[in-house]
């Protein structure tokens, strides 16, 4: 039996049913129906599953999860109570796999299916499915989704209500010449972008008429692949727009609130990568405006549970424009947690219960002030490029009840290059917007991750960055302020601070690493020979020596790893000296002592602190992590002791594009290659487009490096290709 | 007696609870007996510090190797020097124990840093080895004759303590123009083979790994080895290089191809594993040891914790006696160097002059033998009862030297002195147990065979800078020399002026001042290393682990001449205290003695000092011993 014919079956069956909760909407008194959610099952994986359990536990609610092949050994199977397979790792088959998640659903006794964000959580068709199947959406009715998630027709739905919109075409006519009339009509910059679909997925901003059609086609394949629909629509383009949302929340008696806003301005590849709720730098009178045009967006589509309204502000002239309805509790609903001191994972299981929304507009509080700080897995200097790779040390910072982090992995998990590659989440919050930022600098400066390029230490600059103190934000603030968020290399004074800081940390983890070693060696000897492992190790009338080669991962100066050479002396009362060598350092003279696995206290000039140490070995390299005051930095050594294979055969040739020949481009990052656009042996020119590579359904076009003929061009689309495979190489002949 | 002892513990270790004091008394506890404020002090202590210096400029200049030049070529080879060689070898954060660092010191026309090679102790993988490193950068890591001698004592050593042995290759083979000291006796070059042979058959490891060239002879040291590593490039091993066998040939060929890794990896099969570079073959070097498969459990028990001594160790630097004509108490020594200063003494009234007892340094049991004066019968024959005592325990002996000799004179002879001097050198020489000597002081004459001197083969043997080594004291060898003279002067009818006499003897104690010095001892390898005194605790620590990693062995003695004293005249010391009789508030007393066959045959004389019993001697002593205790408890 198709599974077709099997929904539509039973869609007939439980149409009287949906129609019965329809009619309750309409009683006096609310009916809570006996019958409550006592078993969730998440639709999802990671944080958002790890947050909705924890929900859940808190009211009694058992829990289950689903998992993909690829998941089966991660945390949010291990939070839940019982946790079904629901397929292989790509989305495809299993977070999207609608069938299976309800088979999953019936086979374990679960009334209520919670989406979550991203996936299936703004599928209409999914929603009525749930419903259909008898199983409560936790989310809003399928209709809302529908009209929402069409946003050409969410924008004619919003324009009869009134609510305000960016000038720009939103209709059936896709044809490309008619939609390049059109944008010519509005004016660039303009923006592309699918129809369906959210998270910036698809979206290009086009300069010039020229750029229009690679442009268009490009977004219809991504919306295709993501989204399976490739509907285009076009907007004008605002130059200095800053991205403010508002929480609405809405019960299924009618009663529609909102709960303030966020600002999300400040993004990179069109994702959000720091949020704050209260916006920074508006009154009252603007932000009740912006509250009511959302409550009247969600009223117009009659609206119920968690939902996001999105106002693009146009920070010259203070306009806001309607820009879309997320209909799905989003990723930074904690910003929003912290500042109305409520659990909107709770209003949303209340809500799907029938219950009432707790508050009444006027209740809604408004208390100080949170940051929301997302830590992706990614390659900061390659454009952001997502990252994949094992979380070797995975050490978030303490939480309390100011401070929240939203995790969906533990140390030694993978970050795979299936799911989105975001860490983690960093809630803070604090009295007033000065009081969050502290606590957000101090906190990012503190969550230790090592084993994958992160975008923590972006994130400390940007949150550093005095333009974010004031409150500056908006939607192209990396670009606009990227002169001190990336470090220029010809900043000699800058980059000759950071590289003395990198002496200075290079030379408290070699301490720290010998005391480290020596307690790992010490714990392995025989007892009978404990003396021989005393600290510190003896020599006959002089002092052990030790040189350490430290390569400098500098991501700032752009010309990859520096070297670094460390000499340490054992001195007789346990101390370390060290010299870091050139002409501007001195020696250091420090004493460690190991408080726990990664933490040391050392001490050195009358000063002590505690440090935090990680090390792991990657592609034959002993990296080594040190987070010290508000420093971090990455070092890594070649191996030394033990053989990790026992053969002696070539060391494997290192990855880093140096190590090529000139002309060899490789895969920035492990995906799928969609299409190829040169052929092997082909003459090409600098710069052009070869082929077009993809993962997390994000398009990375792969350019010739140099004019010149392509060699060795042998992948195809279609092909799976890992970080820094050899796609080909560009040669004079 | 005990309420002194109390107090004085009481006073060194005043943060301890009354509790744990209590808990911590214990009979054993050595007293702190230094007058840190004495004139004699003082001066040792500056004498001493020029010592020490003196010995950290001579470790510092070996330390240099070959000098910056020969440094410098080594590492545009790609190529560790052999200390750092040895570091990457030992488990991280690990001792090394390295001996005779000042080998070759002033022995030859040119300096020979660490006699060219690097011997020492080390663990690997939790098994302690017997590291042997050529310096490539002396002499292109040739063998001198003392650098033979070195690689020999290390062989010796490792085979004794049953440690797998590492031979970091890299040498030119023998020094040719001193070939005739190096190649042909028993003692030479050969002898290396020989016992890598004979350490192979008896289950020793031999792992060598080459990490330079390995001509002529040192071919035989990988091709002799159960396993051996070879480094691509550096590593070479032939019987004759390239010239030679050009010369002898007419071939001409590459080092590389005549005898590199790939040659005696691939094809000769010489070589059993190939190295892309130094680390790579020492990380191979750490793998083979791992997975070494030794009986073990010889001595896999734990190691008690400890406790440091009371008193500070650094204080050695400045009790080591300068002046070898100052008495000294031992046991000021043993207080710095066995855990808590415990020293549970045997016979501690019997032979005072050489003091005996049990303790533990770093956790581990050991029986402690240290001189306080002239060796008597008595003390003798306690040696020798106390050396039995620790062989039948597997206890491992320390000898802490600062001996002057057996007691001379007709009397001495008439008690069989040479007889009991023979007892103790019997048990010396037959005790299985581990021993290792330290020279604290003077080592003279006979004294240095029954305190385990280097003949005795003692297991590890140390001198502290301070220490001096001859058959008997340059003044007294002037004196017999000059009288031998003399008489062989008068029988040839020459005269022989006061003035030429004088210089005479000055020339004698001048060359037994300098060959009797620790330098001249430790370049000539009579001993394992110079040591700081501080150093002493921790490198016996150190010696005794590796020296107990073997099976205990049962101790057989050969014939003991076993006659009583026969005491034709017991002679009262009450004549010869009445010399020592100064001031009312100090003096002797004769307390009777022990009994032997019924007659009072050990007098004991007890010293008073207002009233007050302060030390006692037993037996009759010289009388200037009576003068010289009496002086001392007056100046206390």
């Amino acid at each position: 039996m198709s599974p077709m014919t099997g929904i539509l079956c039973r869609r007939t069956k439980f149409n009287i049913k949906s129609l019965n909760t329809r009619l309750s909407l309409f009683s006096s008194t609310p009916d809570f129906d006996n019958r409550r959610i006592e078993k969730i099952l998440i639709a999802n994986r990671g944080e958002i599953a790890c947050r909705i359990m924890r929900t859940a536990k808190k009211l009694g609610i058992r829990t289950v999860a689903v998992y993909s092949d690829a998941d089966k050994y991660s945390l949010h199977v291990k939070s839940a109570d019982e946790a079904v397979r629901i397929g292989p790792p790509p989305a495809r088959l299993s977070y999207l796999n609608s069938s299976a998640i309800i088979e999953a659903a019936n086979k374990t006794g679960a009334q209520a299916i919670h989406p979550g964000y991203g996936f299936l959580s703004e599928s209409a068709d999914f929603a009525q499915l749930c419903e259909d199947e008898g199983f409560s959406f936790i989310g809003p009715p399928a209709s809302a989704i529908r009209d929402m998630g069409d946003k050409s027709a969410s924008k004619r739905i919003m324009g009869a209500a009134g609510v305000p919109l960016v000038p720009g075409y939103h209709g059936d006519d896709q044809h490309i010449d008619f939609m390049k009339s059109e944008a010519d009509k509005i004016g660039y910059p303009i923006l592309i972008k699918p129809t369906h679909g959210g998270g910036g997925k698809g979206m290009r901003i086009v300069q010039s008429p020229n750029d229009f059609v690679d442009s268009f086609l490009g977004a219809q394949r991504e919306a295709a692949a993501s989204f399976g629909i490739n509907t285009i629509l076009l907007e004008k383009y605002i130059t200095k727009p800053s991205h403010i949302e508002v929480q609405i929340f809405g019960d299924k008696l009618g009663n529609v609130i909102h709960l303030n806003e966020r600002d999300c301005s400040v993004q990179r590849r069109h994702q959000k990568i720091i949020e704050e709720a209260p916006a920074p730098n508006i009154n009252n009178d603007f932000r009740s405006h912006l509250g009511q045009a959302a409550v009247s967006a969600a009223k117009a589509v009659n609206y119920h549970n968690a939902g996001t309204v999105e106002f693009i502000v146009d920070t010259l002239s203070g306009q806001f424009y309607f820009m879309e309805m997320n209909t799905r509790l989003q990723v930074e609903h904690p910003v929003t947690e912290m500042i109305v001191g409520q659990d909107l994972v709770e209003w949303q299981i209340r809500v799907a219960n029938g219950e009432p929304l707790p508050l009444i507009q006027t209740e809604v509080p408004l208390s100080g002030h949170a940051f929301e700080a997302r830590i992706y897995a990614e390659n900061v200097l390659k454009g952001f490029l997502p990252a994949t790779g094992i979380l070797h040390h995975y050490c978030p910072v303490q939480v309390s009840s100011a401070v929240r982090v939203e995790t969906g992995v533990e140390q030694g998990d993978t970050v795979s290059m299936h799911y989105d590659p975001m860490i983690a989440k960093l809630v803070v919050w604090g009295e007033d917007r000065i009081g969050a930022l502290i606590k957000l600098k101090d906190c990012l400066s503190k969550f230790q991750v090592a084993g994958l390029p992160t975008n923590l230490d972006f994130l400390l600059k940007l949150a550093n960055h005095g333009a974010f103190e004031n409150g500056e934000v908006e939607t192209h603030f990396i670009e606009l302020h990227k002169d001190g968020l990336f470090i220029n290399p010809n900043d000699t004074l800058s980059t000759e601070a950071a590289y003395d800081a990198a002496k200075h940390g290079a030379a408290i983890a070699a301490a720290c690493l010998c005391e480290m070693e020596h307690a790992a060696t010490k714990e392995h000897a025989p007892g009978n020979l404990s003396m021989w492992y005393a600290k510190p190790p003896f020599r006959v009338n002089h002092c052990a020596r030790h040189t350490m080669e430290l390569e400098w991962d500098d991501e700032y100066s752009g010309d990859g790893f520096k070297h670094l050479t460390v000499h340490m002396t054992c001195l007789p009362d346990g101390n370390y000296l060290i010299e870091t060598g050139g002409s501007s350092s001195k020696s250091l003279e420090i004493n460690v002592s190991h408080l726990g696995k990664h933490d040391f206290k050392v001490e050195y000039g009358g000063i002590s602190k505690n440090v935090s140490v990680a090390v792991y070995s990657k592609d034959k390299m002993e990296h080594i992590h040190i987070w010290h005051a508000s420093y971090h930095h990455h070092f890594k050594q070649r191996k030394r002791l033990e053989l990790s294979d026992s053969d002696d055969s070539e060391y494997r040739p290192a990855l880093e594009s140096t190590s090529h020949p000139p002309g060899t481009v490789v895969a920035p990052m492990a995906g799928l290659v969609v299409k190829v656009l040169a052929k092997d042996g082909e003459k090409v020119g600098e710069g052009q487009p070869i082929l077009v590579l993809e993962a997390m359904k994000m398009e990375h076009v792969v350019k010739a490096s140099t004019a010149g003929y392509v060699h060795g061009l042998r992948v195809t689309a279609g092909q799976q290709v890992s970080d820094g495979t050899v796609l080909f190489t560009v040669k004079d002949k | 007696m005990i309420g002194t002892l109390a107090r004085r513990i009481s006073s060194s270790a005043s943060a301890s609870s009354r509790l744990t004091r209590t808990r911590n008394f214990c009979l054993g506890v050595l007293p702190d007996t230094i007058d840190r404020g004495s004139e004699s002090f003082a001066s040792n202590c500056r004498v001493m510090e020029g010592l020490i210096s003196q010995l950290h400029s001579h470790i510092h200049q070996v330390m240099k190797g070959g000098g910056p030049e020969a440094v410098k070529r080594n590492r545009s080879r790609n190529k560790l020097l052999p200390r750092e060689r040895i570091d990457c070898l030992i488990d991280p954060g690990s001792s090394f124990l390295e001996l005779s660092q000042l080998a070759g010191h002033e022995l030859y026309e040119e300096p020979l840093p660490s006699g060219g090679i690097i011997t020492g102790i080390g663990p690997v993988h939790g098994k302690l080895c017997m590291l042997v490193a050529n310096d490539p950068t002396v002499k292109g890591g040739t063998y001198y004759p003392i650098t033979v001698k070195k690689h020999l004592r290390a062989q010796e050593i490792a085979a004794k303590c049953r440690l797998p042995c590492m031979y970091l290759v890299d040498s030119g083979g023998a020094f040719l123009p001193k070939q005739a000291e190096v190649f042909p006796d028993k003692e030479n070059f050969g002898r290396i083979f020989y016992n890598q042979a004979l350490m192979s058959a008896e289950g020793i490891p031999q792992i060598a790994l080459v990490l330079g060239s390995c001509t002529a002879g040192g071919a035989y040291i990988p091709a002799m080895a159960d396993e051996s590593v070879m480094v691509k490039g550096n590593g070479t091993i032939f019987l004759a290089g390239p010239p030679l066998v050009k010369a002898a040939t007419g071939e001409e060929v590459s080092a590389e191809d005549l005898g590199g890794a790939t040659v005696h990896c691939r094809v000769s099969g010489v070589s059993d594993y190939f190295a892309q570079d130094e680390l790579h073959a020492l990380a191979i070097g750490r793998n083979i040891i791992k997975n070494l498969h030794m009986a073990g459990g010889i001595n896999d028990h734990l190691v008690s914790d400890y406790k440091e001594p009371l008193y500070n160790v650094e204080e050695l630097r400045s009790i080591a006696p300068t002046d070898l004509k100052q008495s000294l108490d031992i046991r000021s020594i043993i207080a710095r160097i066995v855990d808590g200063s415990e020293f549970d003494e045997f016979k501690k009234l019997y032979g005072t002059t050489l003091v005996t007892g049990f303790a533990r340094i770093l956790g581990q049991p050991v029986g402690i033998l240290g001189n306080n004066g002239i060796l008597f019968n008595e003390s003798a024959l306690k040696g020798a009862h106390f050396i039995e005592l620790c062989t039948q325990r597997n206890i491992p002996l320390i000898f802490l030297q600062n001996i002057t000799g057996f007691m001379v004179g007709s009397k001495s002879e008439a008690n069989g002195i040479a007889k009991s001097g023979a007892k103790m050198v019997m048990a010396v020489s037959c005790a299985k147990v581990p021993k290792i000597t330290v020279i604290v002081g003077g080592s003279f004459g006979a004294g240095n065979y029954a305190m385990c001197g280097r003949a005795y083969s003692p297991d590890f043997m140390f001198f502290w800078p301070n220490a001096r080594i001859s058959v008997m004291g340059g003044v007294q060898a002037a004196g017999v020399l000059a009288q031998i003279e003399r008489g062989n002067r008068k029988k040839a009818g020459n005269q022989w002026s006061k003035e030429e006499e004088e210089i005479f003897r000055t020339r004698v104690v001048e060359a037994y001042e300098r060959e009797g010095s620790a330098y001249y001892s430790t370049a000539r390898l009579w001993d394992d290393g110079v040591i700081d005194p501080a150093d002493t605790r921790k490198i016996l620590g150190l010696c005794i682990a590796a020296s107990m990693n073997r099976k205990p062995e049962s101790t057989k003695y050969g014939v003991f001449r076993m006659y009583f004293i026969k005491f034709k005249q017991v002679r009262t010391p009450q004549r010869l205290i009445s010399f020592a009789e100064r001031s009312p508030d100090c003096y002797f007393d004769l307390q009777g003695g022990a009994n032997i066959r019924g007659r009072k045959a050990v007098p004991v004389v007890l010293l008073f000092k207002n009233g007050e019993k302060c030390d006692s001697v037993i037996g009759t002593m010289p009388k200037e011993f009576y003068v010289a205790a009496n002086e001392r408890v007056l100046a206390s």
